[in-house]
């Protein structure tokens, strides 16, 4: 620039110009001009609870925009222990907690903040649905939703102001069921492993949730009797998995399964008669006009819930939006469309203010419909007069036997199931 | 190859050209290859629990691969490590026969039965298409041909050949080498192409003006003179037979258990130095079979 004299006024000019626009940057018009920008928050999932109806809805309500990370249910845990920075908002499920917590990447969430708190059923917080302490085994979400403190890594004893996850959506699992192949009622989960359905039955593929089951019909069969079936014995891994190989050395299993679509695949093609399901599975079997049900057992459900955490390191103005879409999830909307896939959503009050009286008559009160009943994209899923599998929601969720767990003998639990799969 | 020969000397003083030449794909090779794997052999020697990786120096994750592994287990069977390890070579030795036997009469038709360059080229395109679909549709789409529902077993009941569906068409040893095959085959023919088509025909002239019959010329001459490009196809197959699980799981109807689905198990519970050290015994194991390998054809010399 020295030596090129013709220029030096202009240059000074522009210099000048950048130093006013800094002095007036600095004097607090930056923070004017950067509260318009936009909050994109990072949302850290798996597909199943990631819809894109959800996100639209909201960015229409309140213009923050919602960016889906969809990852398999053990790769949200991973990433949450791993890559606490790579999310704003997680949604994971209540049994790897046990995992993430002690690390220190979550952050107790105020429930002061959150305006709904005291209205989220009380199923998470003490365990009971209308009145009725449920079924504890394995990982309940009383166990783990409350946090000592905002920054603890250790769960309280008893409700304190800090939650782990916000609760979002949960349900009770069973046996699937192509109740025109088997032809008779099936009533208990011993019915997986009874010959009958040799080479026509199947089991969920992860071992944490599969042991589960597996302890559902060992007990069925009257064989073992466990303390706590989501936290066994090294002795009772071992009674489990001798069980399962047996039963797999004699043909019982057709496949086992871990993708949501193959479940859907084996059942509808006929593979498959009886298997460990989701209910979204069942639904999608039934959409293509296969029968398929969702069966009611007499020893109980295997419940799991998921709910809303944050990071310990998210802040300022994405702390705030992570708190209003919290909020905004639990006032209705979001509950209404869930409970119309055949979830359960945390807060059932404002839920139900945003459901026909039909609809929630049919999913939640056990009654059969007046109407037909579409899901929340128009496809029928349930004509008029019929009525749910499991019946009201007091029946279902008051049928809860256990909930998806992480065992302190997890490590070895892996390694006997991979026994069974070598075997 | 020959411009590779020895520098002449008095050009020994400029020997660090070559050197700098390769240094932009050694370093690559150093960050994305040796690094990463020796961040592996360290984490094997680490020790874990439910949420964290403890740095340690302890043996005890190899300890536990190989637990109960000098003795049957109560159902008279080998240790989990062992029987996956056999059941994957098992794989392996039968997908490689099939493989080769397939892809070398592939190969030796394209190479000297199609005369025209384009014909060629398009039944090499042809021998492709398995690969113009995604990994899994392909497999998945297995189901309703070899279901008990599907394609063949209507045929078969059909035509009265069977009463009842055959079962072992799916989820058994025989779709997962059936839907191996139909992948990897490819992977032999175009190494083993390559060695046919630079095998000089006057050869094979010769050969027959010396009254070699044709199975004398295969056996003698083509056999020989492609065994580079069988060798090549050899490593690929095996190297991806002994690391596939999601072939073994969708086929196997996630049944059979294969090395790479154990430590796909590993990772997703956090158990890293479990699956490290798993990783480490797979690599030694692929690697002392590629050293058998090029026992067999020194690679280096006839390329």
């Amino acid at each position: 620039m020295s030596d090129t004299p013709p220029f030096l006024a202009d240059g000074i000019q522009r210099r000048l110009l950048l130093k006013g626009t800094a002095g007036i940057l600095a004097t607090g018009l930056a923070p004017a001009i950067h509260a318009q920008e936009k909050i994109v928050l990072r949302y850290l999932g798996t597909a199943v609870n990631q819809d894109k109806a959800i996100a639209e809805k909201f960015k229409a309500d309140t213009g923050i925009e919602i960016q889906y990370v969809a990852v398999t249910t053990d790769d949200v845990t991973k990433r949450a222990v791993t890559a606490p920075n790579s999310f704003d908002l997680i949604d994971t499920e209540y049994f790897s907690l046990k995992k993430i917590v002690p690390t220190g990447n979550l952050k107790g969430i105020d429930t002061k903040k959150i305006k709904n708190a005291d209205r989220i059923t009380p199923l998470f917080t003490q365990g009971e649905v209308a009145g009725k302490k449920v079924g504890d085994q394995g990982t309940a979400p009383k166990k783990v939703i409350f946090l000592e403190g905002e920054k603890s890594k250790v769960f309280a004893k008893s409700p304190t102001q800090f939650m782990s996850l916000i609760p979002t959506v949960y349900n009770a699992d069973t046996l699937g069921i192509r109740p025109d192949l088997i032809k008779r009622p099936i009533e208990s989960w011993a019915e997986l492993l009874n010959p009958e359905f040799k080479g026509k039955a199947a089991l969920l593929n992860i071992p944490s949730i599969g042991i589960m089951d597996a302890a559902m019909v060992v007990e069925a069969k009257g064989i073992h009797k466990y303390a706590d079936k989501g936290n066994m014995s090294k002795a009772e891994i071992d009674l489990t998995i001798k069980t399962l190989i047996e039963a797999k050395k004699a043909g019982q299993f057709r496949a086992l399964w871990k993708d949501f679509n193959e479940s859907v695949n084996l059942m509808a093609s006929g593979e498959v008669v009886i298997q460990s399901m989701w209910s979204p599975a069942v639904t999608a079997v039934r959409t293509k006009g296969i029968s398929c049900n969702f069966q009611p057992l007499r020893e109980g459900y295997r419940a799991w819930a998921a709910g809303f955490g944050l990071p310990a390191t998210l802040s300022g103005r994405k702390l705030d939006g992570a708190y209003e879409f919290i909020n905004w999830f639990l006032d209705g909307w979001a509950g209404a469309y869930l409970n119309r896939q055949g979830y359960y959503s945390a807060v059932l009050e404002t839920a139900k203010a945003k459901m026909e009286p039909y609809e929630w008559a049919y999913w939640m009160e056990g009654k059969a419909a007046t109407q037909d009943i579409k899901s929340p994209n128009g496809d029928l899923l349930a004509k008029a007069g019929a009525t749910r599998d499991g019946g009201s929601y007091e029946q279902r969720m008051g049928g809860i036997a256990c909930w998806n767990a992480v065992m302190d003998e997890n490590e070895y639990m892996v390694r006997k199931w991979n026994e069974f799969v070598a075997a | 190859m020959t411009d590779l020969a020895p520098l002449p000397p008095g050009q020994g003083g400029e020997a660090i050209e070559p050197w700098w030449q390769a240094a932009p794909f050694g370093a690559v090779f150093l960050l994305f290859f040796l690094v990463p794997l020796a961040l592996i052999a360290m984490v094997s020697l680490w020790n874990f629990n439910e949420y964290e990786l403890i740095p340690a120096l302890t043996l005890r994750n190899y300890a536990s691969i190989f637990e109960g592994c000098s003795h049957l287990t109560d159902h008279g069977n080998l240790c989990v490590t062992l029987s996956t390890y056999l059941s994957t070579l098992k794989f392996c030795i039968l997908v490689w026969a099939i493989t080769l036997a397939i892809g070398f009469a592939v190969a030796y038709f394209l190479a000297f039965h199609v005369r025209s360059p384009g014909m060629q080229t398009l039944l090499f395109v042809l021998c492709t298409v398995p690969f113009w679909t995604s990994n899994v549709i392909r497999m998945i789409s297995w189901v309703p041909l070899l279901g008990r529902n599907g394609l063949v077993n209507q045929g078969l009941m059909g035509l009265g050949l069977v009463e009842q569906p055959v079962e072992w068409l799916l989820f058994s040893d025989f779709s997962v080498v059936l839907a191996f095959v139909h992948l990897y085959t490819m992977f032999m023919i175009v190494p083993i192409f390559n060695s046919m088509m630079r095998i000089d025909p006057s050869l094979l002239e010769a050969a027959s003006d010396a009254g070699a019959s044709g199975w004398q010329t295969l056996w003698s001459v083509i056999v020989p003179l492609s065994r580079t490009g069988i060798l090549i196809g050899s490593i690929f197959v095996i190297t991806i037979v002994m690391g596939d699980f999601v072939t073994i799981g969708v086929m196997g109807g996630q049944q059979i258990a294969s090395v790479g689905k154990i430590i796909q198990v590993q990772t997703s519970y956090l158990q890293f130095p479990l699956a490290a050290a798993n990783a480490m015994i797979l690599l030694a194991v692929v690697l002392m079979i590629i050293w058998a390998l090029t026992r067999l054809v020194d690679i280096r010399k006839e390329l």
